[in-house]
């Protein structure tokens, strides 16, 4: 069977069973690897992509939901060659240890900020409190994500 | 038999010594680059990036110019594992000294070619220049031939006062990548025709494989395999989601007969097993002993402690004519190809590993797992790559644990608050079961075949390093002591390497024992640890964690809030630590704050060691507040995040690194250095908010109300 969806601005038709999680179509037929499988249950965060401006945990949202909506994944982030705002504050604030969890909080900050330019810290711990970070960089993220905000604050 | 002096080689420096040529760790390339061989391995420490630093430093070239290889059993050195904090200490020795020497050598060419002395040259970012004007760049001196040769590690390293790269810090070289998506974890490899398998793991550890029907698996959309040898069991189908579907399949149709027996869930269990006793350290003194005015006694517990990495382990294998290539986010490559060639009936030269980035490990996890797990699949689809990547309830059920532990504690003070005698005594598992070389093999799927291979012994690193005993022996000194290591060799619940091994339960106990002579003594414990300390330099980490606290000696807590001091010498000889942190208990314990010094010595990247630092603060505050396996008789109940919490976003605690950098001391191990402290500081900080000692981890919400009532 086979699916159109819209990915980071293009339409792509999938052949695969419409209750596959989105994340398996997004790493394995498109290549699009930066979505990462860490439970297959939603409870990490380590998929998460957005689905209409929305995060969702990709392994755990079936295809045939994602039809005619519009997905972002970190892939789709950069623009005019520059990285997102979000991107380049988790470089500059050396923010990840093995990484694994980082696009997925990425995205998950990246919804947050769309919807709420402004957050106090205690409105970005919340919003990443579906996300999951074993290596403890935490603090560094936090960081990171204010820094993205004010200088998106301060761009806009 | 006597060593021969003239022909016993002479020891090299850390890894240099067992990897002699040149030219298995540096090239210097034509093209303006250095490529760097490491034998230790990124788990997202920030290894390579340290490691690139020293190569930049010692040669004289721009930090841009380093390429890393991947580790690679087909040219890498063997360095083993990248394990207990010794990745500066040996691969970064060995770069070191293997950099000043090919500078060396570059600087002799150079001589021939400029017509100069040595002492005429100098040399910025490998352009060596003469004073008398004239010069040569790096690229045109090498040849294939300049480091073949065994090193002599004859040329003295910079003198840390040159340094311009050591010690100031450096971008990681891996963010942008793992910041943007770019497949860089072997769960990213793509490989044509690549298949996708799935192991479907027995119920219960001694579980054994009683019926499947296999025809009704095979018949499933995609499935191309179905591997089933004694109680191994794996799907292999075109799609990762059919792949899924299978193995949803066989654990429905399988029949398993299970005899599993586990202990008790309270560690002391360990208590009852028969255990293998060492006295560890010994110490005697009458005179002192006579003195003893009081004693205590406190007995301390850990439960075994999920590594859980966040993305469950992986590995992509292909078989062509019985050789193997996999990629693998193993820990040790070479150690593990030598199971594996034992397992899959080949010579090891027929199975090539090649490393790859995975999820943050903290120790042996299901990483040399999943690479049999994919071999044996690929096995039954020569030609065809196949990735099998281990779903989170196999990660959590199956991996190996850090050990449960149960610590007893003794002592007595004299009339003016000094420890006079210390007695302890130590109960745990090995804290090494990885593949080892030891005879056996330590590689889940092979206990399960049909012809099962037997685990290798388990392994108790030795002292000063240690394993279950590592820290067990106080840095403080005492008059008396005697410590006993009581090694238990049953294993019924599988455990292995987790971060800073027995040092967690070692060091809590040790520290919250500390403060509960303090208490006794009624003295500060910050002061209190002083008083018991001659180490110059681990006194000056636990100053500098209470200045930067601002501790005020007898501070106490208000009932709600307070703050406690943890402070630990890693292995008793790598990084120093101290650490003081700032809890705020409503039933839950909640970490507010942490304040930490850290001397590692001579520092390469110092940003890496913060972060390094704080994520080990942040894990091991986790460590403490939440985590245990749960199990019942017969099977491990952890399965998923529900069954397993850890600290999240909302949670954690601000922490403060402050590093005492000693350019002239030699680098110090200080990825694990943060473990035991931070337990035992929290442990610490609760009894001076609310005067209840909790001596069990975790301190859960049922514990403190407990210890309340």
């Amino acid at each position: 069977m086979t699916t159109t969806i819209q990915v980071n601005g293009r339409h792509h038709a999938v052949a695969a069973e419409p209750e596959t999680p989105l994340l398996y179509i997004l790493r394995n037929d498109l290549k699009l690897k930066g979505a990462r499988f860490g439970c297959g249950l939603g409870q990490c965060g380590a998929c998460t992509v957005l689905v209409d401006g929305k995060p969702v945990q990709s392994c755990d949202f079936p295809l045939s939901a994602a039809a005619g909506k519009a997905v972002t994944t970190v892939e789709g982030l950069a623009a005019d060659g520059k990285l997102h705002p979000l991107q380049q504050a988790f470089i500059a604030e050396q923010a990840a240890q093995c990484g694994y969890c980082v696009t997925g909080i990425i995205m998950a900050a990246k919804a947050l900020l769309d919807a709420n330019p402004r957050p106090s810290d205690a409105e970005i711990r919340t919003a990443l409190k579906g996300n999951l970070c074993r290596c403890g960089t935490h603090q560094r993220i936090l960081r990171a994500v204010r820094r993205a905000a004010d200088v998106m604050a301060r761009d806009s | 038999m006597s060593e021969n002096p003239a022909t016993t080689p002479r020891k090299l420096p850390g890894s240099l010594n067992a990897n002699r040529r040149l030219d298995r760790w540096l090239r210097i390339n034509r093209d303006g680059t250095v490529t760097v061989f490491p034998g230790k391995v990124e788990i997202g420490q920030g290894i390579l990036t340290a490691l690139a630093q020293i190569v930049a430093e010692e040669l004289d070239v721009a930090l841009e110019r380093i390429r890393i290889e991947p580790t690679d059993t087909t040219y890498s050195p063997d360095e083993g594992m990248t394990s207990g904090s010794q990745s500066i200490t040996d691969g970064g020795a060995a770069l070191r000294y293997a950099s000043a020497e090919a500078r060396d050598l570059l600087l002799q060419r150079a001589v021939g070619r400029l017509g100069v002395s040595l002492e005429q040259l100098s040399v910025a970012d490998g352009l060596v220049k003469a004073r008398s004007g004239g010069s040569v760049a790096y690229w045109d001196l090498a040849t294939d031939d300049l480091l073949a040769r065994e090193a002599t590690a004859e040329i003295a390293p910079k003198s840390p006062s040159l340094h311009t790269v050591i010690g100031t810090p450096a971008p990681r070289r891996d963010i942008p990548a793992k910041v943007t998506g770019v497949p860089i974890y072997v769960h990213d490899l793509e490989l044509p025709g690549m298949l996708h398998g799935r192991i479907a793991r027995p119920p219960s550890y001694q579980a054994r494989l009683v019926s499947l029907d296999e025809a009704e698996v095979r018949a499933l959309p995609g499935v191309v395999a179905v591997v089933r040898d004694g109680g191994f069991l794996g799907v292999v189908a075109e799609r990762e989601e059919q792949a899924i579907r299978a193995l949803t399949r066989v654990k429905r149709l399988a029949r398993w007969e299970e005899t599993t027996a586990l202990p008790e869930s309270d560690p002391r269990f360990l208590l009852e097993e028969t255990t293998e006793d060492e006295v560890i350290s010994e110490k005697q003194d009458a005179a002192a002993a006579a003195r003893m005015a009081s004693s205590l006694e406190s007995e301390y517990s850990k439960p075994y402690i999920a590594h859980a990495a966040l993305g469950p382990s992986c590995a992509v294998a292909r078989c062509d004519s019985g050789r193997y290539t996999v990629w693998t986010h193993s820990q040790g490559v070479y150690p593990l190809r030598r199971d594996m060639a034992e397992v899959l009936g080949v010579e090891k030269e027929q199975v090539v590993l090649i490393h790859m980035d995975g999820a943050g490990c903290y120790g042996h996890n299901g990483a040399d797992d999943v690479a049999l797990d994919a071999a044996l699949l690929a096995r039954a689809v020569p030609g065809r790559p196949v990735r099998v990547q281990w779903m989170r309830e196999d990660e959590f059920q199956w991996e190996p644990y850090g050990p449960a532990m149960v610590v007893k504690l003794k002592a007595g003070l004299d009339a003016t608050g000094g420890v006079v005698n210390w007695t302890e005594d130590i109960w745990s598992n090995s804290h090494s079961t990885r593949p080892s070389g030891l005879g056996g093999v330590n590689l889940l799927a092979a206990w399960h075949l049909e012809k099962p291979f037997k685990p290798s012994p388990p392994r108790n690193p030795p002292l000063p390093g240690g394993g279950s005993h590592r820290n067990a022996i106080p840095i403080y000194e005492f008059p008396n002591q005697r410590v006993t290591n009581r090694l238990v060799k049953r294993m019924p619940v599988r455990v292995s390497a987790l971060r800073a091994l027995g040092a967690t339960a070692n060091i809590f106990a040790i520290e919250s024992f500390m403060d509960e002579l303090a208490a006794a003594a009624g003295a500060d414990p910050v002061e209190f640890r002083l008083r018991h300390l001659k180490d110059p330099r681990a006194r000056a980490v636990i100053d500098t964690a209470a200045a930067k606290a601002g501790w005020r000696k007898g501070e106490k807590g208000d009932g709600a809030r307070g703050r406690g001091i943890g402070f630990a010498r890693y292995k008793n000889g790598a990084c120093y630590l101290a650490v003081i942190v700032e809890v705020e208990v409503d039933r839950e314990v909640a970490v507010r704050r942490a304040w930490a010094a850290i001397d590692a010595g001579l520092v390469i990247n110092p940003d890496g060691l913060a972060n390094q630092t704080e994520g080990g603060i942040i894990q091991a505050t986790s460590w403490a507040l939440k985590e245990a396996v749960q199990y019942d008789r017969s099977r491990i109940l952890t399965s998923n995040w529900d069954d397993y919490p850890i600290l999240g976003f909302e949670e954690v605690p601000r922490v403060e690194v402050t590093i005492l950098n000693q350019p002239e001391q030699p680098p110090l191990g200080a990825g694990e250095g943060q473990q035991g402290p931070t337990a035992a500081a929290i442990a610490n900080a609760i009894y001076n908010a609310m005067g209840v000692r909790l001596r069990d981890m975790p301190f859960t919400r049922e514990r403190v109300l407990a210890a309340l009532a």
